[in-house]
Formats: structure tokens, sequence, C-alpha cells
């Protein structure tokens, strides 16, 4: 299924834990500093909106190609659930309508998307080089300076950049499912 | 020691952007029995296609290029800390070049100085051998794997983990359930019973240099082995944890003596970008072969 920023709030609703999608548009990558600096009342930097947009987490490898043009030469999810304390309030107040990373998040999340519609997608952990593949170009980067380039904002523009609803806005979680799932068969077999 | 360090830097290329042959053969068979058309088979497609493009590039398979671990055969009178010293050039040297990310913070000032040295950056552990030449392994040993690894001190009343063979597989399962997709799964175990705290760990570790495709030669062990690998995979965690069947693509386990009033269970988890690699070097440092 594709999807493309901006996202409307019917649309998201509308996915389903278990959807594979396929992303074009914009994203916006954040991680520890910018979720931190943005759930403590930080202003987002002048011409970002996240308004029905993406947030990415992740720390890509960014290098200035001869013609000092920004190149992603590595870009895999980071480890989401570091984000917990924060994300629930980030997707309410910025009006986030997905967030990309991996591992999955918790209830404040989980509880976040439902209310406000919105969604989590579970990128392939580790899969550096196709991802980047399906970044195709820089269009900005901010806070740059402020939190260095692997926590900066990084503006992407991405083309079908594929990823799986694993938490949805109905209250849903792939990973609550199969964490119980997987702990029953367990019990079968100890 | 300049073809010591070059050598040593090819090593890391190496290991960095190609996956071992036995790694890759267990993915492709987890692609096959993965079902056609589930998110697991798309997961494992594109772990599979991610593989061949680091390799076409000759870029780091993953960007956490982990925690960089040399293990060295080496017969008595090697100058260990001329290769040592080789070891950190090649290190630093293999950054620059991006085989390896600016990966290794030092831990009480936060400060990340781009060179991967420092304290424990990278590790050495030598062995002393009867053989006349040396034996390099490597291994990258990422984070988000290396997190979920666990250590159970057995008897544990949570788990109802008695000090016996039947108490350590339910220590393995628990934290093959506890994991879940979170080590970037389908992954391996490297599990060590025994031992204090710090050997049972390094034993675990060392499990992950075996083949994938290798026979524990302990009856016992080998048969817990296959068990426990059987039943992970009947769990339904799947790929990436999104359910499906390969949740594992092997298990490793050996033994260290401990003392009686210890009994623990250690388990290091290596995920699908199982980065390992190695060679037999001449006196020089020249490549002779590779291992894997
Ligand atoms: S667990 Fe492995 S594959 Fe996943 S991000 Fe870390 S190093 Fe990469």
């Amino acid at each position: 299924m594709n999807i493309s920023t901006p996202l409307n709030e019917a649309a998201v609703r509308k996915l389903k834990v278990g959807d594979a999608v396929e992303i074009t548009g914009v994203v916006f990558t954040g991680r520890d500093a910018v979720h931190k600096y943005l759930a403590k009342g930080g202003e987002l930097p002048a011409g970002v909106s996240l308004t029905g947009g993406i947030i990415y987490h992740c720390g890509p490898v960014v290098i200035k190609d001869d013609a000092g043009n920004w190149k992603v030469t590595a870009a895999g999810p980071t480890t989401s659930i570091r984000e917990e304390p924060y994300q629930g309030d980030i997707i309410k107040k910025f009006g986030v309508r997905a967030v990309i990373g991996k591992g999955g998040m918790a209830d404040r999340t989980l509880a976040a998307c439902r209310e406000a519609g919105a969604v989590y997608l579970h990128a392939i952990g580790g899969a550096a080089q196709v991802l980047a593949e399906h970044i195709t170009k820089v269009r900005n980067v901010y806070f740059l300076e402020k939190f260095g380039s692997p926590e900066a904002i990084w503006e992407l523009d991405v083309v079908n950049f594929p990823a799986v609803v694993t938490m949805d806005a109905n209250g849903n979680s792939l990973h609550t499912e199969v964490f119980e799932r997987s702990q029953a068969e367990l019990a079968k077999r100890l | 020691m300049n073809t010591w360090q070059d050598s040593i830097v090819e090593l890391i290329r190496r290991t960095s952007a190609e996956i071992p042959d036995d790694v890759q053969r267990a993915i492709l068979a987890a692609l096959e029995r993965e079902k056609k058309g589930t998110i697991a088979a798309s997961a494992m497609k594109i772990i599979e296609h991610n593989i061949a493009l680091a390799k076409q590039k000759s870029q780091p398979i993953c960007q956490d290029t982990g925690s960089v671990l040399f293990y060295v055969d080496c017969p008595a009178g090697f100058d260990q800390i001329a290769f040592t010293e080789a070891a950190r050039a090649a290190v630093k040297a293999a950054t620059q070049k991006g085989y390896l990310r600016q990966n290794s913070v030092d831990s009480l000032t936060g400060k990340n100085d781009g060179t991967n040295l420092g304290p424990g950056a990278p590790t050495l552990h030598f062995h002393q051998h009867k053989d006349a030449g040396v034996t390099v392994r490597l291994m990258l040993k990422g984070g988000g794997c290396e997190n979920v690894g666990a250590q159970y001190s057995l008897p544990d009343e949570g788990i109802k983990a008695d000090r016996d063979l039947a108490g350590c597989r339910k220590a393995i399962l628990d934290a093959v359930l506890q994991a879940q997709g979170k080590g970037c799964g389908p992954g391996v175990l490297g599990v060590c019973i025994g031992g204090d705290r710090a050997t049972g760990y390094e034993f675990s570790k060392t499990q992950l240099l075996r083949r994938l495709d290798d026979r524990n030669p302990v009856q016992e062990l080998d048969k817990l082995e296959q068990d426990i690998l059987n039943t992970a995979n009947e769990l339904g965690i799947g790929p990436m944890g999104f359910g499906g069947k390969t949740t594992l693509l092997g298990v490793k386990i050996t033994t260290a003596n401990r003392v009686p009033a210890s009994y623990f269970v250690s388990i290091s988890y290596m995920c699908w970008a199982y980065r390992r690699q190695g060679a037999r070097f001449d006196a020089t440092g020249k490549i002779l072969d590779w291992l894997y």
C-alpha cells in the first residue's frame, strides 16, 4: 500500500497493524536530542512543520559530495523505545501522523496514536543500504551545529520507503500481539 | 608492521561489508521458509537485498558497525604489543575509509572523537597456540542485539528454572521471548552455562565464532542447541518480531566450570547482520586464506 505525505487523519486511521506500506514524500529524522528538546518546550526550527508529517528515528550517515550536495549513504532505523517518554506528547502537540523506527513503542505512544490519529511504522532494522536507496534527496538540515550530525533534523525526500504498520490508530500493537502469542506458545513447550 | 596494518584494514572491510557464507546460506533458507506474501517474507527479502548491496558497494551492511572485537591465535614469541598497535592504526584507518562508523563514545564525558579508539576499543583477545602461523578473527558486535543479551542466575524463581539442563533451557528460551525482534532478528544465540559472570559472557561471545553449520561435539549440548533452535522457531516471533517462522538462525552453547555457589547462564544475541570474519596470516602479516 502506498502512502504519501502530508498524511491526513482519515487515511491514517484506516491503516491496520500488519499492513506493509511504501512511503513517498518528506520525512524528518529525529532521535534522542530532538525528542528531549521538543518535549521540554523547544520550538521547531523556522521552516519545519510536522503537521501531517512523519518523524523517522534515524541517525543517518550523510556525506557531502564533490559538488557540495548532501548525500545519505546509510539510513537504518534506530531503537524507538528510548523516545517513549516524549513521543506521545510530540505526536499530539505537533500533529505528527506517523513515526518510523524499530523495535516498537509502548502504551503512552499507543494511546497518543489512538487519540490523535497516528501510526507507528516499523522499518527493517540494519537494512542501512537498502533504506538509503529509497532516500532520493536531502532537502535541508536543521540543528546541525546544536546537536551534531546523527542527532540533527534531516529533511529527506523518500520514494517507496518500505515499512510495516506495527501500531495503529485503533489501539492495536503487533508487538503486544506477537509477545502474547509467543508467550503462550512457549508455555506449551516448557 | 605496515603489512599487518593493511591486512587488518582489509579484514575490517570484509567483515563490515560482506556477510560470511554460512550466515548467507542460513538467511536464504529462512527466506525460503517464510510464507510468500507475508511481512516476514518481505522483511527477509529486504535483508537479503541489503546484504547484496553492501557487498557490491563495499559499504557497511548495517550502520551500527558495533564493538570491534579481535581474537588472535599466535605462536610463542609473537609480538603482541606491535600487533596491538597495528590493529589500532587499522581501526582508525578503516573508520576514515567509512568501513566503520564513528561509533565509540567516552563513557565518562560522552565525547566521540571519531577514531573508534579508547579503553576497550578495540578489544583484543590473545591466545597462544602451537602452530607457527597467526590466525585473526574479527567480530563487529552491534549495540541493538547486545542490549537484548541476558544473564540468568539459577535457580530463578520467576521462570521456575532449577540448576539443571532443563533450567538452562528455560532461561535461554526466556531470553528469546524477552528479546522478541528487538535485536534485529532472526538472530543467533551464543550461550555459556557456568563460569563467573565475566567468563560466562566472554565464552558466550566466542561461541559466535563457530560456523553456523557446525555441530556441537558434546552430545547433550548438541541436543540442547537443536532443541532451542526448533522450539524458538515454533514461537512465531519471526523476522523483526513481525511474526513468522524464523526467530533464530542458530544456537551455539558451551560450558565453563563454576564454583558450587554460582550457576550462571549467559546469553549473547547476534543480529542477522552477523559480521564475523577471520584469516590466517604469514609471519609478515600477509593474508594467506580466509576462514569463513
Ligand atoms: S542489532 Fe544489528 S542489525 Fe540491528 S541495528 Fe544493531 S547492528 Fe544493525
